[in-house]
Formats: structure tokens, sequence, C-alpha cells
């Protein structure tokens, strides 16, 4: 077992994904602590082109598994390729964010290996020895828990958003280990027939940077534009947000929930408008950085987790904060 | 069809937490008991699935005696039997323990269909379903939004994905993990809470699932609980929209998120 700290590359679209600089730059600062390497793995079909990016944030190797079988992502074939490379180069860490891929093949990577696995991952350090420690929240963030690893390797699903990444140095070079797995036909358990994506998303709620969120002080869903245009005017980085409430209503589709039972986010800016603020719904967005809240409840609870607030009524208040922040811009 | 549902129980949403003096536990007398929201979603459709294809119902449960409630909540619901699993060494169980036992658990059952939530509201980890498919070395689909069937044998399962969803056919046996949206669980008439209490609750060790203390151990261990930081109070301005020059201005230069 080397000290090495591995960071998944996650990428789409011909583009690496943000959470993965924000691991490599959270790497970065592990592997000096315990003296290993970090280092990416790579994983699709024609993708060596993504490899310099990734040596940017601090990887020095790139382990590369490139085949066509690997194009579209199967939990099966991934996890059983990762666990190979894996127990070839033994690695004391292997990191991934919480999204779509990385949470839905690292349970079965954790049982190839017999690794442990922590995930929803909040905060995360290792000690000179490689060993990892990690916060994570549970009942809804209603309380938090610590957690070390006991053996090797260590499995970590990391929250998005939590990490900030650092700035790239484009003279770093890495490294190109390329490994190959004879990868089944009977790997692939099942049939993928169809992807569709939400028209007109362009930004997932979990890696925003601004969420404008909508409860049911919008009072109907044709009001749905105010929030809409607020995130316009705040930036390509805004995504809209929902409670629960508009949700069950059928207002918005239930992609959009923030809550305990819907999407956890960490944006940098969650700004609720219209939304009162029950306990489930701050389950969702407690880890934002800064909260804004508007509502023309003075007493609503949003008001005691808001750092700026204003009580009025959103019909005025989210037309004038448009135009402010239009003339902010200019 | 022979359908196995995973449950667990835990404190229901509202549940205020208070971490213990000694920073181990949650404080639990005032905390009400339910199935976790997405289990319940499991459950459900368990039970469509047998409306449609008939055949039997488990459900499998970890957990102390008290979990026999939530047990007998979905046996209400209408499944037809239920499982509880426990021992004094799962007390410090992680998911890879619970995966491990409800796997041996399982495979004595014989399954078609394994149904999980696709996370418990308390740990929320939304791993353990995921680790199942892998011991039991089936297919899986997580965050189903929707199920579908060609035939009897192979299903259409729509999988949340960032951004969008996927469909994805699979063939029996298979495991799948609930996501919010996929179906609205039915409430327990009186006259199925009244047949629940009389239905099939077994309770089984560890050696009857061919395991002992030592194949449980944890591989990760919490060390403490802490309750969330204190949030200091905000600025909250309370004239409406005459408030909004000076509330753009500090997210803007104070916050410096605009």
């Amino acid at each position: 077992m080397t000290k090495d700290i591995w960071v998944f590359a996650e990428h789409k679209e011909g583009k690496i994904k943000k959470v993965t600089f924000e691991l490599l730059t959270k790497g970065c600062e592990m592997a000096i602590r315990s003296k290993g390497e970090l280092a990416a793995v790579l994983v699709g079909h024609n993708v060596s082109n993504l490899v310099d990016e990734l040596a940017y944030y601090g990887a020095k190797k790139v382990y590369v598994i490139d085949d066509s079988k690997l194009e579209d992502y199967t939990s099966d074939v991934y996890a059983k390729v990762i666990s190979e490379l894996i127990k070839t180069y033994q690695p004391a860490t292997f990191l991934t964010g919480t999204t779509s891929i990385g949470r839905d093949f690292t349970p079965k990577l954790a049982v190839k290996l017999d690794a442990g696995i922590v995930s929803d991952v909040t905060d995360l350090n290792c000690d000179s020895e490689g060993k990892i420690t990690v916060t994570r929240p549970i009942y809804a963030g209603k309380a938090f828990s610590k957690i070390k690893f006991e053996c090797f390797p260590q499995i970590v699903v990391v929250r998005n958003n939590i990490i900030k990444p650092k700035e790239p140095d484009t003279s770093k070079l890495a490294e190109v280990i390329n490994y190959s797995v004879n990868i089944e036909d009977s790997d692939i358990k099942f049939n993928l027939k169809e992807v569709k994506l939400s028209a007109g998303e362009t930004i997932e709620l979990t890696e925003a940077d601004i969420i404008c969120s909508a409860g049911r002080g919008l009072k109907n869903a044709e009001n749905l534009y105010l929030i809409n245009d607020l995130a316009k005017a705040m930036g390509n980085n805004a995504a809209v947000g929902a409670s629960r409430a508009i949700v069950d209503a059928g207002w918005i589709d239930y992609s959009h929930q923030v809550g305990q039972t819907g999407k956890v986010v960490s944006p940098t800016l969650y700004v609720a408008v219209g939304i009162s603020g029950a306990i489930q719904h701050l389950a969702g967005m407690s880890s934002s950085k800064i909260v804004a809240a508007i509502n023309i409840d003075p007493d609503a609870p949003i008001f005691k987790v808001a750092d700026y607030g204003i009580v009025g009524d959103a019909f005025k208040v989210i037309p004038a904060l448009i135009e402010e922040i239009k003339k902010a811009k200019l | 069809m022979n359908i196995v549902v995973c449950v667990k129980q835990t404190p229901n949403t509202e549940a205020k937490i208070v971490v213990t003096p000694d920073k181990k536990d949650i404080e639990k007398d005032n905390l009400k008991y339910i199935i976790s929201t997405y289990d319940e979603i499991a459950v459900e459709e368990g039970l469509r699935l047998r409306e449609k294809f008939g055949g039997i119902v488990t459900l499998v449960t970890v957990g102390t005696d008290k979990s026999q409630e939530a047990l007998r909540q979905a046996l209400a619901m209408g499944a037809d039997k239920a499982i509880q699993i426990w021992d004094e060494s799962l007390e410090k169980a992680d998911s890879s323990v619970i995966a491990k036992v409800l796997s041996k658990a399982i495979q004595d059952i014989g399954y078609d269909v394994i149904l999980c939530g696709q996370k418990a509201i308390d740990t929320g980890a939304g791993i353990v379903g995921s680790m199942l498919s892998e011991h039991l070395n089936i297919p899986q689909v997580c965050l189903i939004t929707q199920l579908e069937y060609i035939d009897e044998n192979t299903f259409l399962a729509h999988r949340q994905i960032d951004g969008g969803e996927e469909i994805i056919e699979i063939n029996k046996p298979f495991l799948l993990t609930a996501q919010k949206g996929l179906n609205d669980p039915r409430y327990p008439t009186l006259p199925n809470i009244m047949k629940a209490k009389k239905k099939e609750l077994k309770k089984l060790s560890l050696s009857d699932i061919g395991l002992t203390s030592e194949n449980v151990v944890p591989k990760v261990q919490i060390l403490e609980l802490s309750m969330p930081p204190e949030k200091k109070a905000g600025i909250i301005f309370k004239n409406g929209e005459n408030d909004v020059p000076e509330f753009v201005r500090l997210l803007r230069e104070e916050a410096k998120v605009i």
C-alpha cells in the first residue's frame, strides 16, 4: 500500500468537471501532509486530451483507462476497471465528487476492494500516515459526525462545491500511465436505452455557485418568472431551486427541490424568496456560504439562518433587486 | 415474483436533534420514529409489483427490536412478511457491514427484485443498496423515478442523473433504489393494520445467517458527533424594496457574492 491519493477525474462533454479540481486542490494539501503522490484517474473514450488540465491542478500522474466500452458510464464496468487499477497500484485513498457517477460506482468499488467508504463528506484531512478523518452531516445536517477510516484503501465521496479550487499552474506536467482492462460484454449488466437531458438546464443545482430558490410566497406558478429573471441577472453560474411545497403543488419539476427529501446544495450564495424556512428545507441548504432571504413575514424561520434579509413583498423587492444588480454589474 | 424490500427505521424529519454531552450519540427521548421516507417509497413500489405480477413482498431490516414498529407499519401497508436481523456486535455497524448482513439474509430468501430507498434520512449515506447489488452480483439502477415493464422479466428503469434521466433496460434479478417521485406511498388502512399484527415477523441472529462477530467489523469508526456551529444573527432589513440598494451593496462589498 502506498500513501498515494487518487482523484477520480470526472468529465462531461469534453470538459473536466469543476468538482475534480476541488478534489485535486484538497488532494495536494493531503499529499504534502502524508508525503504520498497525488494522481488523477481518467476513464472514458478518447480522453487523453484532458490530461493537461489535471496536471495544472496538481496531479503528478494521470492513470488513463481509455476504451470504447467506457464511453457511456455503467456502474459495473467503471467499478471493475477502477478496482483493477487500484489493486495494481495500491493507492491509500480514492476521492470522487457527489455526482450521479461518483456516488453510483464507488459503493461497488468498495465491495470489490473490501474497502471502507464514506459519502457526503464536507471536510476531510489526513495525518502523516495518510489515514483520513472526515466530517459529514447526519440527520439532514442537524448534526455532524466525525469519522475515521480503520483500514486502506479509503474511498471518500466528497460533497460538491465545498472546497475552493486553487489557481491552475499551466507550467505543470503529469506523467501519463495508460492502463488497459479486458472488458467482456457480460460485464455490462444492463442496456442503456436512452439519455434524456432536461431542456434548458445548464447548471446542476449541486454544482451551482448561486441558487435563487422559490417558495409558496410567490403565490402561483406563473410568478416563477421572477426567480428565473433573478437567476439570469445574477449570472451564468446561477440555478433555480425550489421548496418542497411548490414541487408538490406541481409548479416546478422535482429536480429543483432543495431539502431533506430533495437535493443538498452548498452554493456560495443561496437566495430564498417566499420560503418560510421549514427545518426540512434548511437541511438542504444550510451549508450555503451566504444565505439571503426575502419574505413578507418578519417571523419566518428563514431569517434565523439568513446572513442578509429583506422583510417585504417579493413582487416589489425582486424587480428592484434585479434592477439594482444590473446597475451594479455595469 | 419474489420481491424483497430493505427498510430502516429512523427518526422523523421534524425531529429536533441534540447531541449527548459525551458526543457519542443523540438524545432519543422525545423522538418519533418512522419508516425512512425513501424506504417507504420502495415498499410501495414492491406492493405495486406484486399487484401486477403476483408473488410475495418480504421486508428486511437490520435493527433492534424497536425497528419491529417500522416493519409492522410496512406490513400494514400490505407487505407479506418481515425479517429483523440484530446482534449486539452490529451496534457500530457501518454501511459495509449492513450491506454484508443484508446480502446474507437475502440470499436465503430468494429474490427477483430487490428494492431499497436511495438513502436513509438519518445517516444519508446512500451506499448500502449499491453495495448489496455488488454482493449479490446483480445489476443495480439507483435513484429511480419511474419503473415500467416490458414483460415479467424485463423492465425499464428511469434513473435520475445530473441534469436529466437515463432509461435503462434490465432483466431479473436486479436491485433498484427509490427516489422521490417514483410513487406516493399508500396509507395503511385499519383492516390492514389489524392484519399486520398477525403477519410473520422473524427475528434472526448473525449465526442464523452464517456470520460471526468477526465478520461484521466496521471499516470506519465514528469518533464523535457535534452540533452545527451557531450562526451569528444576520442583517435583516424591514423596509421592503426601499432597502434593496443597501442589501445589494452588502452582498457585493461585504459578502462579495455578487
